[in-house]
Formats: structure tokens, sequence, C-alpha cells
């Protein structure tokens, strides 16, 4: 197999580049998925026939909360990447999604938490799920701090990167909970198998905003792994080409 | 009133506004973030570059 | 702050991260390992008669009863299988209904009740406009629920 373009792609100086390029292509779409998502959910989608209205945070919390998976799948393959096979970059992409996948983690649970109070009667429960989600912003921070913590980059990647990876353990946790024991949080609407547990005119709505924050996180990603990037080749001779561009 | 209507909620109000607020404000300030993130390393890097080459 | 400052202050962050997390693990699922008993479980005898627990199960269609002059609502708690009445003073969630989910803390009354502190709504995962949702279940009394 010719793996030429990975080993290509994992050096610095192409990525740098490649990010640059790419990363416009992956912020402008976010920004308009997520405005055509806004209006279909707070203007076109109908109100539902149990929760009227206030069903709509969903629009902004089930987008939140897959981030908050998504982000952190990312960050332990990118740790695993990089224990492994001794990727530098890929420790570079893993502290760089550390922080995106810490706020969408805060907003799914505070939204989370706006939409508990009126519909099921208490701001908070310690309910499996919301337990899990709560567990999965501590492991983010965890990880922020243990990297903050050790000067040596190459040291604190290792030791974040193992902390990411015990911490994986959560991600079933979290998205099985509500069937593994009787919690307060409903189960799954769009990834359970079958047929949908909502309407088309609620769903697409739902299904742009969640193509728009995915676009967005891999636009933020792109952007923050070039800082990173800058920050640890700091002496590499292409740096020097590459800034009197 | 449609306008009024629309920001009522159906009486969800309290809690449909502050959680899309909430979630467009973190958005729109990870954007900026990471901007600033990559403007800074990208100072930075040149700042240090000038210093080198003024040091040679 | 010293680089030595820094690497306690990370390991702090880190130890009070674990043990956080660790307590609320414990929190979730050892004690509250079920969130909630279904009215099967409390017949059977599985629910703590001396401690708090949480009753979880669908509103039973025409039990939903009202003191007149208090906040006192009486109510009974069924999982199609065996039902367990109960007892609750309070402010209800919006999505209190018969027919529908709800889950109450509280405590065993030593008379076959339970007598709720908190009464949350449990809300399923279809999503629907009132259209659909007439369309597929009909209102209709004594259609029992789903």
């Amino acid at each position: 197999m010719d793996r030429t373009w990975l080993h290509k792609l994992a050096s610095p100086p192409h990525f740098y580049r490649i990010a640059g390029r790419l990363a416009p292509w992956l912020g402008w779409p976010a920004l308009a998925l997520i405005l055509i998502g806004l209006y279909g959910g707070l203007v076109l989608a109908p109100a539902d026939h149990q929760q009227g209205e206030g069903f709509r945070i969903l629009y902004v919390h089930a987008p939140s909360a897959w981030l908050s998976m998504l982000v952190y799948a990312t960050l332990a393959l990118a740790s695993g990447i990089g224990l492994i096979w001794r990727i530098k970059l890929a420790h570079a992409v893993a502290l760089a999604a550390a922080p995106i996948g810490a706020w969408f983690t805060f907003v799914a649970l505070a939204t989370g938490s706006l939409w508990g109070k009126p519909m099921w009667g208490t701001w908070w429960v310690w309910d499996a799920r919301l337990t899990a989600e709560l567990i999965l912003l501590f492991l983010y921070l965890g990880f922020l701090a243990l990297h903050g913590a050790i000067d040596d980059t190459g040291r604190a990647d290792r030791a974040a990167a193992v902390l990411a990876l015990v911490g994986v353990i959560n991600l079933p946790v979290i998205h099985y909970s509500v069937y593994w024991w009787n919690t307060l949080h409903q189960g799954a609407t769009i990834t359970k198998l079958g047929k949908p547990s909502i309407t088309f005119d609620m769903l697409w709505p739902l299904l742009v905003m969640l193509t728009g924050f995915t676009l967005c996180f891999a636009a933020l990603l792109t952007r923050r792994v070039q800082a990173e990037i800058l920050r640890r080749e700091r002496d590499a001779a292409w740096l020097r080409a590459e800034l009197a561009r | 009133m449609n306008a009024a209507r629309f920001l009522a909620m159906g009486g969800y109000a309290a809690y449909v506004w502050p959680a899309f607020g909430l979630a467009c404000a973190v958005l729109l300030w990870n954007a900026w973030a990471a901007r600033r993130a990559h403007a800074r390393a990208r100072a930075e890097a040149q700042r240090r570059l000038a210093g080198l080459e003024a040091d040679a | 702050m010293t680089p030595r400052h820094r690497r306690m202050v990370g390991v702090a962050a880190i130890l009070a991260g674990v043990g956080a997390a660790a307590l609320l693990a414990r929190l979730a699922f050892e004690e509250n390992l079920l969130y909630f008993f279904s009215p099967s479980q409390i017949a059977a005898g599985e629910a703590p008669v001396e401690r708090k627990f949480r009753v979880g199960g669908l509103v039973t269609p025409g039990s939903v009863q009202r003191d007149p002059g208090s906040l006192t609502v009486r109510f009974v708690v069924t999982d199609n299988r065996h039902s367990i009445p109960v007892r609750y003073s309070g402010v209800l969630p919006d999505l209190f209904k018969e027919g529908k989910g709800v889950v109450a803390n509280g405590r065993l009354d030593g008379q076959g009740g339970f007598v709720a502190e908190e009464v949350l709504a449990k809300h399923d995962e279809n999503y629907m406009p009132p259209e659909v949702a007439d369309s597929m279940h009909p209102p209709q009394p004594g259609g029992g629920g789903g």
C-alpha cells in the first residue's frame, strides 16, 4: 500500500499549508448551514405535540452533544496515533481539539439544563446520561490541565494522550446509558435504526445543524492545529520561508 | 403580533432564547479564539525570526 | 509562578478532576444504578423500604385527582403490570400528563402508597407536530397508554 501521502500529510509544513487552504472552505459553509439550520429550527419547523415550542432547544442541544463526543473521539484517535506511531502532528491535533470539545460539552450540558427545567421539572438530575456527559467535561479539562502542567512538550503530549485513551471508555457509556439504565433522559431520536422518531419537517433543520456544527469543528480544528504547529515548529527552517510569504 | 408571538416561544422564551443565545455565543467565541490563536502564534513566530536574524 | 508551582497546580487539578469523576461515577452508577424503580419492582419488594427512592412509569389515564384548595395531587403510576398510588404536594412539570411518563422521588407510606417530594416528567424521543400525533393516536377515551 502506498502510504507516502500519509507521511506527507503528517509533515507539519505540508499540513500547515493544506489546513490554511482548507479552513475557509470549511468555515463559510459551516456558517451558512448553521444560519439555515437556525432559521429552519426556530421558524420553519412546527411545534411539537408534547413540548410545544420548547422542543426547539433540540436544534442546539443535539448538535452540541454530538460534537462533544465526535471531538473526544477525534482527540482520542489522534492521541493513540501519536503514541503508537510517534507522530508529533497527531499530538498537536489532540491538543487543538481539547478546548473545542470542552466548549461544546459545556453547551450540551447548559442547553440540556435549560431544556430539562420546563420539560422534566428540574435543572439537573444525577442520571447516568447526564453524569457521564459531565465526566466528559472533566476529561477535557483534565487533559488540558495535565498537558499544561508538564513543561516538556513531548512528555506532556504522551501523558495527556494516555489520559485521553483511558477516558475513551466514557464514550460508549454516554451513548448507551439511556438503554443500559433506567434514565430520565430519553433514548436516541435519529441514530436508532428503523423508522425515524421525528417527522421530516422537524428532522431536516436538525440534520442541517448537525452538518453545520461538524464542519464548524473541522474549521476550528484546522485553525487551532495551525497555531499549534507554529508554536511547536518555531525553529524549523520551513517556517522561515512560510512566514516570508 | 407575529413577532411578539415568535419571541414568546409559546411561553418557553425564558428557556429557548438563552439556549440559542449561549450556543451562538460559544460558536462565535470559538471562531474568534481560533483565529486569534493562529494570528498570535504567527506574530510570535515572526518576532522570534526577526530576533534571530538580528542576532546573526 | 515557577515551573514547579505550575506542576503542582496541574497535579492538583488532575487529582481534583479524577476525584470528582470517581465521586460522580459512584453516585450515578452505584447508588442510583437504576435511576428509578418500576411499580413491578416495588411489588416484588426490590425497592428500599426505609430510604428515599424514585418510582418511574406511566400516569394511569383517568387517575389524576387534585384536592380542591391545595396543591396536593393524587395519581396512579403503572408499568401496565403493576401500579402504585402516588400522593404529591407541589408544582407539576409541563409535560405531566395522563398516559405519559413520570418519575417521582419519595418514599413508601407503609400502606401500599408512595409519597412523592418531587415529580419529574419523562418524555420520549419522538418528535412530531400535533396534527401528526393526532392522526397516529386518535384521541379516544380509555385508549390506554402507549
